[in-house]
């Protein structure tokens, strides 16, 4: 333990270091004699450094190696070439001391023993993870008194809605206070309190321990709240590594501002730079799309402002899946331009 | 589990759970878990009760008919009948489940167990230990009980080493049997009817005189799927038999080192096969 200890303390503000991780799998398709194998690159030289205390969304397509990639960071899968460190261990060969150290969420399936009570699930997590029983009560208490989870300790985790076991599956990942959580689509399917609530806890759980975070999501709002810094993978490689606000602004995505009219109103077609993409039939509300390379949600708002008063307005943002689309189609159109 | 933790709370805060306390709370979940549906526990038991009698059963029918089987008498093949049961029984209770491993995969939960510091084959052996299972082996127990009283053996420390064999090692090695068929499962997704030819299929044959089988099928069943040394073997040491041509009874000796042998098959082919999931292996 000691060597190894020498050499983690050197590179104990990188957590994730990859470099050239690429996997590669291979399918076999049909029988007999028409059977064929297809190779699929589903991580292809994929670069990426995180530093301790970061948060990073990870986003992309469907099918575009963000699982493949958590696999491989998480000990789950061997890459096919490259190298991959995280939290100083390499994933596959040293799991079980990497597993010390990490805490992952999967949205979709569950680590809790679905017909014990919660309470039970972590008590043999802690005894797994070797928690002397002091250290994984004072825990324990910290993380139930954050995630509110003191009324749904006796309850079998079958029995818990999906926002009540997600907030379960986020102690049981942190039990063991990893370095870093990875969460696979931690907010999946959940309502708008749940989201709320997790993000929450997840900012206070990183303001607190300084717990890097990485995580893969749909929704912009998780983006938004909890990533300091997003990374967009496509066809297995990094194609955009920055804040999300460069990335907005790289895609030059256009926002969509929905103002409400006090008075009815004809239809504005006339405000520069905006397109009048919706009118409800009395004119109330109104719709315009722009983009920001153009003009502005102020100077927007100002040229509506100066037609009619204004009693609210919304701006919606772009959804991660259209910033994706548009910059995967500027890539496609364009492959020498990989930042 | 919840006032065991409660009071090492209390006594010895600072002091890490060791690996032996970690498994034994695995363990005790499963059974918590399991017997807190008293009702359709107590169904399972009695069911389980109901494959042990109607197995046996078929014994009391050949022997309706026959004086002899194999050149074992009616009470010596109960006793071989039992053994096999004893061992199989306490095996599939123990590790039964592990080949339902595409199961586990499919649902994410490999991937769960891969991602805690333990060992694999571990958590999923500890993950659904059947107890329920037990009635089949007290059956087996029973029926074991009542043919040894019908033949007059004399215990020498040979054949009651012979005897204790039995529940250890035989049991190790049909549970042997198990983790290699899971081990297989890594290549062959939803090859459980495949290996449970074998696991189950090796009860059988080992429930019976191997004297009955043809040559070809003895030899498979003793020397690469080792079932023949859970039961009838033991049995032959016992009765003080000499065995048949090929079998001689003291074979039935080395049943721990078969036992050893198919752990380690069992182990190495589950390393490979997990090191093939994780793609170390292809």
């Amino acid at each position: 333990m000691n060597s190894t200890d020498l050499t983690h303390s050197t590179v104990s503000d990188i957590v994730i270091a990859a470099k050239d991780l690429t996997r590669i799998f291979t399918r076999r398709i049909g029988t007999g004699r028409a059977r064929t194998k297809e190779v699929v690159t589903a991580v292809s030289q994929l670069n990426l450094t995180v530093a301790a205390g970061e948060s990073v969304g990870y986003i992309g397509a469907n099918g575009a190696g963000k699982s493949t990639t958590i696999k491989m960071l998480t000990g789950i899968l061997l890459p096919t070439s490259g190298t991959v460190q995280v939290c100083g261990f390499e994933p596959v060969r040293e799991r079980t001391a990497l597993a010390r150290h990490i805490g992952v969420v999967f949205g979709q399936r569950s680590q809790l023993w679905w017909d014990l009570p919660l309470r039970e699930s972590f008590e043999i997590l802690s005894t797994i993870h070797r928690l002397s029983p002091g250290d994984a009560a004072t825990r324990m208490q910290e993380l139930r008194d954050q995630l509110e989870l003191e009324d749904l300790l006796d309850t079998p985790v079958r029995q818990l809605s999906l926002g009540q076991r997600m907030r379960g599956e986020v102690a049981a990942a942190l039990l063991h206070r990893p370095r870093i959580i990875i969460l696979d689509e931690p907010t999946i399917g959940l309502d708008v309190v749940s989201k709320e609530r997790l993000r929450q806890f997840l900012l206070h759980e990183r303001a607190e321990h300084g717990t890097t975070l990485m995580l893969t999501t749909h929704d912009m709002g998780d983006i938004e709240r909890l990533c300091d810094r997003v990374v967009v993978v496509d066809q297995g490689s990094v194609v955009h590594d920055g804040t999300l606000n460069a990335l907005a602004s790289l895609v030059n995505t256009q926002r969509v501002m929905v103002v409400d009219l006090v008075q009815p109103c004809a239809p504005m077609n006339d405000i520069p730079h905006a397109r009048l993409t919706d009118c409800d039939p009395t004119g109330v509300r109104q719709s315009f799309t722009f983009s920001p390379a153009d003009t502005t949600a102020a100077a927007v708002l100002a040229a509506v402002s100066a037609r009619a008063q204004v009693r609210d307005l919304t701006i919606e943002e772009p959804s991660i899946e259209s910033i994706v689309r548009t910059l995967y189609e500027g890539q496609r159109s364009n492959p020498t331009s990989t930042p | 589990m919840g006032e065991s933790l409660a009071r090492e709370v209390t006594d010895r805060a600072d002091v890490r759970p060791s690996a032996f306390t970690m498994w034994r709370v695995l363990l005790a979940s499963r059974l918590r878990a399991q017997t807190s549906y008293r009702a359709s526990f107590a169904l399972d038991l009695f069911g389980n009760l109901g494959i042990a009698l109607l197995e046996f059963t078929e014994l009391w029918v050949i022997f309706a008919n026959v004086k002899a089987l194999g050149g074992l008498s009616f009470a010596q093949t109960a006793v071989v009948f039992a053994f096999a049961n004893i061992a199989f029984s306490l095996a599939d209770l123990i590790v039964g489940h592990v080949d339902e491993l595409p199961r586990y995969i499919r649902a994410g939960t490999l991937d769960a167990f891969l991602v805690r510091p333990a060992s694999v084959l571990g958590q999923l052996i500890t993950s659904d230990i059947s107890p329920k299972r037990i009635t089949r082996t007290l059956g087996a127990v029973a029926v074991f009980i009542i043919a040894i009283a019908h033949l007059d053996i004399a215990w020498t420390p040979l054949r009651i080493w012979a005897l204790i064999s039995v529940p250890i090692f035989g049991t190790a090695i049909f549970a042997a049997l198990f983790v290699t068929a899971a081990g297989l499962q890594f290549w062959l997704i939803d090859g459980a009817e495949v290996t449970n030819a074998f696991t189950y299929g090796g009860s059988y044959v080992a429930s019976y005189p191997a004297s009955l089988y043809q040559n070809v099928l003895r030899t498979f069943f003793t020397f690469v799927m080792p079932a023949i040394f859970t039961a009838y073997l033991p049995a032959l040491v016992i009765f003080g038999e000499s065995g048949p041509a090929g079998l001689p009874a003291w074979l039935g000796l080395l049943t721990p080192l078969m036992a050893g042998i198919s752990w380690g098959v069992a182990l190495g082919l589950w390393r490979l096969g997990l090191r093939h999931y994780t793609g170390a292996g292809s």
